[in-house]
């Protein structure tokens, strides 16, 4: 319903002047709230490309003289182990989590949206009340757990809960696959399909868009990650990117251009996943009304 | 062929199958940690020994002393972080959502502008945000004294760093803008149209419409943001090299815990500690929703009565 409306403008043919004021007061509210909003990113941006003796100049300097691209090159080789592997390492977290997160969240959201059993409201409800679960009320015993097995230092503890399922993609693509027409299914079963046919052959290539929102989330979540990453890595070739720059900042505290050089790096991924996705983040945020 | 009772239950067959996985999940990974958590309470105990202490982990951890436990400190800290941050971050995220709600162009453009602080990840953020807020080159403080105003030591001084902390969270207001804007074009044209004949003004409009017709999408922000803000430990972390100083004044309650389980290893401590911060957040959720009935307005409700 509301997904509909997301992006009309309706241009309106006939303009009074009042509502031209109006839309100028808003314009103007909207881009000084703007500007705001991305000074912080203009300024990392700024110090990340200045000169030493520029950092701490005050009244600031904006425009760095000279651009100082090797700070790029100094910030990166500035780890003990190569940055690449921070890279490698944040990127097989965040892809595996993904693809645990889609398989297992599909299929179960099929489940709950599709099939009738016994005790399904039940469990739809338990579902709904995890996602107001704090999950510091879990860590510990999980971090025993895990310990015990031997997996601290590596990825599984981050990884492996995420096969399972999770309550607020459930209760994404279960809400998606509610708005495939259910006559799909009844022409399918008249055609001979299976519960899995149906599954397999309808409604997930209908859920094409949900399960790229689904992605998309998990994807940026796990690239953020921090607090788990932090309990579970403590060896540095192991550290994913967001654990590498609180390394950093505990070494070398006062190196700004530097800390803003690897920010910058970090945050590019899922800012460009934002900007190529806009639209499916929107979408999904309508079908659920929960923030990314 | 199937007859028609077994195909029935085989299809439940297949269903349970294809639920398990969450199933399984749910007792491996939240349900059964939760009762060994409780469990671990009642014990002291790191990772190698353990030793049943009953409720003195509780007693502990609730006395008012301050040289044995932070627990106040924390609850203060926190609570004064979230009270402060989102009615902010709400009325900030609003006010952007009605704005972009005025059939304006360029409505995705801002949408992005505004939303893109909230996929930028915590660490990034917190560390240029420690570097808008150092005293001497800090970009704030510079912005001040532009008005003729000395700023504050921020991170560096008790009275501030809290708030430091506040003034970070509004710059994520855009995710609740999103929210917010997703809610306000669900509500129908008809009945702004229908109350304009009506002759009500723009005021009128807005708080017997508007206010009334988001009041769901407000509520859910509400509960989650509580939730989500009071777990607030990526920045204080970062920007306080994991220390919550000065002098305590950012401990907030998951960065003790995460203190005490991970840095000192008092697994039992720490378990019951988490099992307090999970009732405080049970207790306001379940406050919350008791209270939606009187202030939530929901279509399907019959008449509704506020107007």
């Amino acid at each position: 319903m509301s997904g509909a409306a997301i992006g009309v403008g309706t241009a309106r043919t006939s303009v009074k002047r009042a509502r031209r004021t109006q839309v100028f007061l808003i314009h103007t509210l909207l881009i000084a709230g703007g500007i705001i909003v991305m000074i912080p990113l203009a300024w990392m941006l700024s110090t990340s490309l200045k000169p030493p003796h520029q950092i701490t100049k005050f009244p600031p300097i904006w425009i760095p003289d000279p651009f100082v691209w090797s700070n790029y090159v100094r910030a990166v080789t500035i780890f003990p182990v190569s940055f690449l592997v921070f890279v490698r390492n944040s990127m097989y977290m965040s892809l595996m989590i993904t693809l645990g997160t889609v398989l297992s969240n599909a299929i179960v959201a099929f489940a709950f949206a599709r099939l009738s059993f016994r005790g399904s409201r039940v469990l739809f409800f338990i579902v709904l009340s995890t996602m107001m679960l704090p999950q510091q009320v879990t860590m510990i015993p999980l971090f025993i757990l895990f310990s015990r097995i031997g997996w601290i230092n590596s990825y599984n503890p981050l990884i492996v809960p995420h096969f399972f399922a999770n309550a607020y993609f459930v209760f994404l693509l279960r809400q998606f696959y509610t708005t495939i027409p259910r006559e799909l299914d009844d022409a399918a079963r008249i055609d001979g399909c299976g519960v899995i046919g149906l599954f397999l052959r309808i409604l997930l290539p209908l859920s094409k868009p949900a399960l790229g929102i689904t992605a998309i989330f998990a994807f940026t979540w796990s690239w953020n990650e921090f607090l788990g990453p932090l309990i579970y890595l403590s060896r540095m070739e192991t550290y994913p990117l967001a654990i590498a720059l609180s390394f950093l900042r505990a070494a070398h505290g006062v190196l700004w251009s530097e800390l803003m050089v690897v920010s910058f790096i970090a945050m590019l991924p899922p800012v460009l996943l934002f900007f190529v996705a806009q639209k499916h983040y929107i979408q999904g945020i309508v079908i659920t009304g929960v923030k990314g | 062929m199937w007859s028609r009772r077994t195909l029935r239950q085989r299809e439940e067959l297949i269903a349970y199958l294809l639920v398990s996985p969450w199933v399984i999940g749910f007792l491996a990974f939240i349900l059964g940690p939760m009762l060994t958590s409780l469990g671990l309470s009642f014990t002291e105990t790191d990772l190698f020994t353990l030793e049943f202490i009953g409720f003195e982990n509780y007693t502990k951890l609730l006395s008012f002393d301050a040289t044995r436990t932070l627990f106040w400190t924390t609850l203060y800290n926190t609570a004064y972080y979230v009270f402060l941050s989102i009615p902010l971050t709400i009325s900030v995220g609003f006010f952007i959502a009605i704005l972009l709600n005025q059939n304006i162009s360029a409505q995705p453009t801002y949408r992005v502008v505004y939303y893109l602080p909230a996929v930028i990840p915590g660490i990034a953020a917190s560390l240029l945000w420690l570097w808008l807020f150092q005293p001497e080159f800090g970009l704030i403080n510079w912005a001040l004294s532009l008005f003729g105003i000395e700023g504050p030591r921020w991170l560096f001084d008790r009275k501030t760093a809290k708030m430091a902390l506040v003034i970070m969270s509004v710059w994520g207001a855009g995710s609740n803008m999103l929210i917010f804007l997703a809610g306000l074009q669900g509500i129908p044209t008809e009945l702004y149209e229908a109350a304009t004949i009506d002759g009500a003004g723009i005021w009128r409009r807005f708080r017997n419409i508007t206010i009334p017709m988001i009041s769901p999408t407000l509520f859910f922000v509400v509960v989650t943001q509580i939730i989500w803000s009071s777990q607030v430990f990526t920045n204080v972390y970062v920007m306080t090299e994991g220390k919550g100083g000065p002098a305590n004044a950012t401990m907030m309650m998951v960065l003790y815990l995460y203190r005490v389980a991970f840095r000192e290893y008092r697994m039992g401590y720490a378990s019951a500690y988490a099992w307090i911060f999970f009732l405080i957040l049970l207790v306001f959720t379940l406050i919350l929703f008791r209270s939606s009935k009187a202030w939530v307005y929901y279509e399907t409700e019959i008449g509704g009565q506020r107007s």
